[in-house]
């Protein structure tokens, strides 16, 4: 294909950062056949941003060319990512977390001392600061991503730092260069080294830098079973232990690898959903931080049983701490012929690859983060079909999350039948809560499905006094209320009373708290990460966002129950006819707190009493 | 000798539509269905030229099974399937969807059709509060993805913005776009694999662009004009319509359409030749013509000049 490119050239640094990551092709010197690399334009914006500090028109034009992708639409996509930049920016950014986690808990103040030290986002052309959707430290706000360019840096990964908690002093030294100590997985874990873990079992216990360490602490002992057992008791293990999606969605993993084992297409991919950003959401961050090779055994475990020969891991942009570790550790089980063309000898090829987000909460949803994988702008895809049958690259693929993928090695060590045993009905197994905001030990906590609030709260140094609210499942989810501490804490016993289990947000508001933000933050998210692609969503968030802001400033147009009348009329066409589960679930926690009462006079607003998974 | 294309032999398949059984081949869509059914099913970024790509949501339909509504214009038929049109969800959702579009987009040059349907589904776009003041050109395509002022509620935000003209042949006028995706497929794989524009930024800032925002005439851009073709709000339209609409001139009662041959090439191509006042303002090319698909290259849309000039 002629491609029509800019006349601008790119700087030597540019360029030498982009060739570093685009192969060239033995066969034909120069540009790549069209399109066929396209996947790696994320990779090739993400060495410019880590070289430079933003995408110039002579970049992009040089990426357009080696990888043979027309300028407008990879226009499209760099515009499309929150850490992409195609205006000059400085190169040393803080992102600092204002979402709900954080804003009452140190997050507004740390904006405003950089405001007052560095001026408004942007101002200054050495080093800036800007406001950002939740980080996923919640555990230890205020929270901070430093997003710094270094063309020395080296290692491909970029020089940025997570900062958490955050103060002034800190992320100004961060913003001059200095290392600033990353997040610590085993503070994030307060029951780390009890008894009775399986998902947080070797966190604080193992180094999870250290193969030996992993093995020693039971490490691949899962992989081993599973080579010897077969691909299709694998499967049948996973599909009787009643393991469902710890992502939010629920599905059920068996009946994902089920039928992706049993598709007749030769090529076929696994993808680990590693995105996390749904606001209050921590945990899968804090296992790929304590237990990387966990991670990557569970992935050899799930690529293997399903037949594919490559997994890709794609993570969160906003989690350099996470990815290094997660790198590490697949050097050296690639290094220890655990993955490659014989793993453990077996004569099995499974591989990995590591992909980096950059920033777009949408990228979550599974058919968005395979149009992101395949060098694409992040909008979710019409299902069907569904991507076990047309996934990644076209191909059968089974996606699933972090947590989930982790849970298949204690199946497969204990057996399904076991795993199902705990638990009941689809609720199967444990699993893990993020616990924050205005709670005595707040961290990642593991607990058998069933568990209730109640106990949950209890593990965490007991109920808060004076709460007045929890937003459980994160900013999709729902908020409910301390007379319903008691609620079993499984997919049945939340939809009873109308709420969700979604990614596992526990997040506490005491009865000091002013909902008023807390519901403007929310709306302003989902206005801010619809992709735009469907009208209900692009148009729905602004429009609930503006209906809010004039419900807490007392501005009604035409009186509250008009008002009302109108977000649940917003709040039904998000639910029912948006493309994927961001629009389905944008008015779902609004819905809650205004029907809970917690901004303005209590009112109804009833949505269609619909529960989004 | 005549050639009979007899297509594909497709198996038929048992949809009800409102209670009423269809056979129809597999591969036809909801849409298909309820279009032969006769039912007036709105739709935007639907073309019978290019490929669905559900993205406007104003056609959907309940189909059993399936919680959230399903995009009738996408969806494939299944053997069984049972479809609703005539529900409340489904009115609720067609109209909430043409609403939205109204209180945020310029939708007066959207056509009869839509002013109807908005009409039947009592779409009330006002309800949202005054609207905000317009962009100033360009502002829109530079808001950075994941950020934006908060609204205080005291105006609703629109997508307002100034015309945009940096060439001879269309104009751009994105305060009537609704991001339908469909001047982005006949740019690319579905008709001119030009790929001069593409959807830029994120969310309800979201724009049609070129990389780097830069003008057409420094773009990808060969004038084909199938983006004009397949517009449905009168965003992009060619700047002799634009020039008589702001003249006060442009005059739909008195146009009349002639088809014709183009003469351009030996292709042959067919023209519909759009005229009012003895004067062709359009060119455009049947969506069902074997050859042209609807779309057309610069000459047959744009070179009709010598026309005229006698």
């Amino acid at each position: 294909m002629d491609l029509a490119l800019l006349p601008d050239a790119p700087t030597d640094t540019e360029r030498a950062a982009i060739d570093a990551v685009v192969p060239a092709d033995p066969d034909t010197p120069g540009p790549l056949p069209a399109g066929e690399r396209r996947d790696l334009l994320l990779p090739a914006f993400h060495a410019v941003m880590d070289a430079v500090g933003w995408i110039s028109r002579g970049a992009l034009g040089h990426v357009c060319a080696r990888l043979g992708v027309p300028p407008a639409e990879a226009y499209g996509v760099a515009t499309f990512y929150a850490l992409f930049s195609v205006t000059p920016r400085a190169p040393r950014t803080a992102h600092v977390c204002d979402d709900v986690g954080c804003a009452a808990f140190g997050g507004e103040a740390l904006c405003a001392a950089l405001e007052d030290r560095l001026g408004p986002p942007g101002a200054r052309e050495d080093v800036t600061w800007t406001r950002s959707p939740c980080l996923g430290m919640c555990e230890r706000a205020p929270a901070v991503f430093l997003q710094r360019a270094e063309p020395e840096a080296g290692d491909g990964l970029g020089d940025h730092q997570q900062i958490a908690p955050a103060d002034v002093t800190t992320v100004l030294e961060g913003l001059g260069g200095a290392d600033v100590p990353g997040p610590d997985p085993v503070v994030s874990t307060p029951q780390a080294g009890a008894d009775g873990l399986h998902l947080l079992a070797r966190v604080g216990v193992a180094d999870p830098a250290d193969l030996d360490a992993y093995r020693a602490a039971g490490g691949y002992a899962g992989l081993r079973r599973a080579l010897a057992v077969g691909a299709a008791r694998v499967v049948d293990e996973v599909t009787t232990a009643s393991l469902t999606g710890r992502g939010g969605a629920a599905f059920p993993t068996g009946t994902k690898w089920a039928a992706v084992a049993g598709s007749p297409e030769p090529e076929k991919y696994l993808v680990c959903n590693a995105d996390e950003s749904e606001p209050g959401t921590f945990k899968d961050r804090v296992l790929m931080e304590a237990d990387p090779f966990a991670l990557v055994e569970a992935m050899t475990v799930a690529g293997i049983a399903v037949g594919a020969r490559t997994g890709y891991l794609y993570i969160r942009g906003e989690y350099p701490a996470a990815e290094r570790a997660v790198r590490h550790a697949i050097d050296e089980a690639r290094h220890h012929r655990l993955l490659g063309d014989d793993v453990m000898g077996s004569g099995r090829v499974f591989d990995l690859e590591v992909r980096r987000g950059a920033g777009a909460y949408i990228c979550g949803e599974e058919t968005a983060l395979m149009n992101s994988l395949e060098g694409r702008r992040g909008e979710p895809r019409a299902k069907p079909p569904f991507p076990t049958v047309a996934g990644l690259f076209g191909k059968p693929t089974v996606i699933n999350n972090v947590e989930t993928l982790v849970n298949v090695l204690r199946i497969i060590t204990e057996g399904g039948p076991e795993f199902a045993a705990v638990g009941s009905g689809r609720s199967t197994g444990s699993k893990l809560f993020c616990l924050a905001g205005t709670i005595a030990r707040p961290g990642v906590y593991e607990v058998d499905m069933g568990t209730t609030l109640r106990e949950l709260l209890e593990l965490a140094g007991g109920v808060p006094p004076r709460l007045r609210a929890i937003l459980l499942g994160g900013a999709a989810g729902s908020f409910v209320t301390p007379d319903q501490l008691d609620v079993p804490l499984t997919l049945e016993g939340t939809r009873e009373i109308g709420a969700s289990l979604g990614s596992g947000v526990v997040l506490c508001f005491d009865d000091d708290t002013d909902f008023a933000p807390v519901l403007r933050r929310i709306a302003g998210f989902f206005r801010d990460e619809s992709c735009g692609q469907c009208v209900p969503c692009r148009v729905g968030t602004v429009r609930q966002e503006e209906a809010l802001a004039r419900i807490v400033r007392g501005r009604e147009i035409g009186g509250r129950t008009t008002e009302l009348q109108l977000l649940t009329d917003v709040d039904r066409v998000m639910t029912d006819a948006s493309i994927c589960g961001l629009g389905q679930t944008a008015a779902s926690a609004v819905r809650s707190a205004l029907k809970l009462g917690l901004v303005g006079a209590s009112g109804a607003t009833g949505g269609n009493g619909v529960e989004s998974s | 000798m005549t050639l009979v294309d007899l297509g594909t032999i497709r198996r038929l398949v048992s949809v009800t539509v409102d209670d009423v059984e269809h056979r129809v081949p597999e591969d036809a869509t909801i849409l298909d269905v309820l279009d032969r059914a006769g039912c007036d099913t709105p739709r935007l970024c639907q073309a019978p030229n290019l490929t669905p790509v559900n993205a406007c949501r104003v056609c959907v339909v309940e189909v059993e099974g399936s919680r959230p509504l399903v995009p009738s214009c996408a969806r494939r038929v299944e053997d069984g399937m049972v479809v609703r049109t005539d529900t409340e969800r489904v009115a609720h959702s067609r109209r909430m969807v043409l609403e939205l579009l109204g209180s945020a987009n310029d939708m007066s040059q959207a056509g009869d059709d839509v002013a109807r349907w908005s009409v039947e589904y009592g779409a009330d776009p006002e309800r949202y509060g005054p609207v905000g003041p317009p962009a100033a050109a360009g502002e829109r395509g530079n808001r950075h993805p994941g950020h934006h002022a908060e609204p205080d509620g005291e105006t609703r935000a629109t997508v307002a913005q100034p015309v945009t003209v940096d060439n001879d042949l269309y104009v751009r006028d994105y305060a009537r776009c609704i991001l339908c995706y469909k001047c982005v497929e006949a740019c690319g794989t579905d008709a001119q694999n030009t790929f001069a524009i593409a959807v830029a930024g994120r969310g309800f800032d979201a724009t049609i662009s070129t990389e780097f925002a830069v003008p057409l005439p420094e773009s990808a851009c060969v004038y084909c004009g199938n983006c004009i073709g397949v517009c449905p709000t009168g965003a992009l339209k060619s700047v002799a319509e634009h020039e008589l609409r702001e003249a006060g001139e442009w005059d739909p009662e008195d146009e009349t359409v002639t088809s014709t041959i183009c003469s351009f090439c030996g292709v042959g191509c067919t023209l519909d030749l759009h005229v009012q006042h003895n004067t062709i303002v359009n060119v455009t090319s049947p969506h069902d013509h074997s050859v042209t698909h609807g779309h057309l290259c610069i000459k047959g849309r744009f070179g009709f000049q010598h026309v005229q000039n006698y």
